[in-house]
């Protein structure tokens, strides 16, 4: 059985999309999983999706707590006999698989962006060295457990006459000795850089946080205008929210127009972009980093050529 | 306080180059240093240590050569250093084995420190496979932790939100990048380094007959094709050539 979990319910369609395929070719069912309440519409969705049986763990579980979740999964993968297991690479969830995988003692693999099977086994790519490659892994032993990050599969199309089982199971879990105390939403501007479609960014280059109204006004007439950014912006300087910080360690996008204006182009800023459509760069050292990675770009003073940049596409746009 | 501090040694991402003709990395000659953010973690149990007391164990499983990068975490303030060999093949589960048995041999510790993912690979595997192996809370992503006498609480980063969490002891806990900054040692102790202990564990004396359950099949390069078109002369003329450049992709709609 190939089974599909995560909180977040867009990853968990991404998932069971990929899911059926896997389970189609081991002639086996697919199964979501859902925790806390019942919730008869999101079950509905998920057999929509391609689920063949949605198992509905109830716990008086209030937020996510690794330790809690790891030991409903292991309950379930030990009842449910899973073989293949995937799991939404979200911050919740990278951190409940490896623990996942150690209590089975099994192998797991995190942010897979491709999954088939290969001699029978089912391989995994994933990207690592900050981006500048690709490791492709095989199982050799099961249960086999992934992480699928967001965005990497397309949900199937909503098929109402898709039937499945619901099946409900009341599970005691042992609490954690951690306490969650506070939880605090962190101050958003809505702003969302991995659903964009253009992209002007920032980095070091600029020398007061005043200045990022250069990157504001050019956005703004550029469709999408979303603004992004390197991660001393956001991390060391605080000028941006984090909500635009790109890289490594930040978000992926891939806009269809990335601009990166006084940003270097170090491999753990490009690991976050490097999907863009076209990529434009605006700095003023002819050797930046930044220019292996561009399309096109202009060596120069950013302040001199944000204010012209904007006017003239102004001007081409009309 | 006894800490332990899981610390790995990486290739330089920055450093690597790419084989013109195959596109695949080049991993040999590239220079080594201890994954940046588990040196984060070294900082933060120095910080813990300079409030309660208590001793710094260096736990890393890797190569010979990782005893120099060792002697940088002893520099820092570590009190001693464990190296561990790499078996012949491994994975995170026969890592995460071998540090676990490893931490079991110590006996006695408070809180695990571990970076939130080393930066060569960045699974973040270890942190949590290591508290699931020995049974114990994990604390993953922390920007700040405040460590008292019978418990310790921190913020973690979860992207949209910070999750403060309270946990008594012993504890895991994986820090980001973010949590502070790591000290640089001094001449003096650089050279006090030389004289702490680094001792080599074998793999046979804390598991046998490991096998990893995940096998590397290839490592493929990602060929990075741009134009490069780069206009570097008169900036009225540069931004008009960009701006029609820009037009005939069909980005500017
Ligand atoms: C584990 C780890 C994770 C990381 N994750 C991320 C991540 O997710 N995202 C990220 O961005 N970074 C990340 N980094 C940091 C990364 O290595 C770089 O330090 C960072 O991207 C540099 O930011 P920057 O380009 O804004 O600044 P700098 O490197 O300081 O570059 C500033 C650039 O601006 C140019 N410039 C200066 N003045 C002007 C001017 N007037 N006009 C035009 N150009 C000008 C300079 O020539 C320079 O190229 C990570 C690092 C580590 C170790």
């Amino acid at each position: 059985m190939v089974l599909v979990f995560s909180d977040d319910k867009k990853l968990t369609l991404e998932m069971l999309s990929k899911g059926s395929e896997l389970a189609k070719e081991l002639g086996k069912k697919l199964t979501a999983v859902v925790i806390g309440k019942n919730d008869d519409a999101l079950a509905k969705e998920y057999i929509a999706h391609g689920a063949d049986k949605v198992f509905v763990a109830e716990t008086d579980i209030e937020s996510f707590k690794a330790e809690e979740y790891t030991e409903l999964l292991e309950s379930i993968i030990k009842e449910t006999g899973a073989e293949t297991v995937l799991i939404g690479s979200n911050k919740n969830g990278k951190e409940l698989a490896p623990r996942l995988a150690s209590r089975l003692n099994t192998g797991c693999v995190t942010d897979c962006t491709n999954l088939y099977f290969k001699d029978k086994k089912l391989t995994t790519e994933r990207i690592v060295y900050s981006g500048n490659a690709i490791a492709v892994e095989q199982f050799n032993s099961k249960p086999q457990i992934a992480t699928i990050p967001s965005k990497v599969f397309d949900p199937l199309p909503k098929d109402d006459k898709h039937t499945g089982d619901v099946v409900k199971k009341k599970f005691d879990v042992e609490k954690s000795a951690s306490k969650i105390l506070k939880i605090q939403e962190m101050k958003s501007e809505g702003v969302n850089v991995e659903d964009a479609e253009i992209i002007v960014s920032c980095g070091r280059g600029f020398k007061n946080k005043d200045d990022i109204k250069l990157v504001d006004d050019l956005a703004e007439i550029l469709k999408g205008r979303t603004v992004g950014c390197s991660r001393p912006i956001a991390a060391d300087l605080k000028w941006l929210a984090e909500e635009h910080w790109i890289g490594l360690s930040g978000h992926k996008v891939k806009p269809k127009l990335y601009i990166a204006a006084g940003i270097s182009g170090q491999i753990q800023h490009i690991a976050g972009m490097r999907d863009s459509g076209v990529i434009v760069a605006i700095n003023k050292d002819p050797e930046a980093l930044i220019f292996k990675s561009a399309d096109y770009g202009i060596v120069g003073d950013l302040y001199e050529i944000l204010p012209k940049l904007t006017n003239a596409v102004k001007e081409k746009m009309g | 306080m006894n800490i332990i501090v899981c610390a790995k040694q990486v290739v330089d991402v920055s450093e690597m180059k790419v084989d013109s003709s195959t596109k695949k990395p080049i991993l040999q000659g590239v220079p080594q240093k201890i994954s940046d953010i588990d040196k984060n973690a070294m900082e933060e149990a120095i910080k813990i240590k300079d409030k309660h007391g208590g001793k710094i164990t260096v736990l890393t499983v890797g190569p010979a050569d990782a005893k120099e990068r060792i002697k940088e975490l002893l520099a820092m303030g570590a009190d001693e250093g464990i190296l561990i060999p790499y078996p012949d093949k491994y994975d995170y589960h026969v890592v995460s084995t071998l540090l676990t048995e490893a931490i079991k041999k110590i006996g006695e510790y408070d809180i695990i420190l571990c970076g939130e993912a080393s930066i060569d690979l960045f699974s973040g595997q270890i942190g949590p496979r290591l508290a699931g192996l020995l049974g114990i809370p994990q604390i993953t992503y922390a920007q700040s932790v405040n460590a008292e006498k019978d418990k310790i609480t921190a913020d973690r980063n979860m992207g949209d939100k910070s999750v403060t969490t309270e946990s008594t002891y012993p504890v895991l806990i994986t820090v980001t990048k973010e949590i502070n900054e790591p000290r640089l040692p001094s001449l003096m102790q650089i050279l006090g380094a030389a004289n702490k202990p680094i001792n080599d564990w074998t793999v046979e004396s804390l598991a046998d007959g490991l096998n990893p359950k995940i096998d590397a099949v290839e490592l493929n390069g990602i060929p990075m094709e741009r134009k490069n078109i780069i206009y570097k002369d008169n900036v009225d003329e540069s931004v008009k050539n960009l701006v029609d450049s820009l037009a005939k992709e069909g980005v500017l709609r």
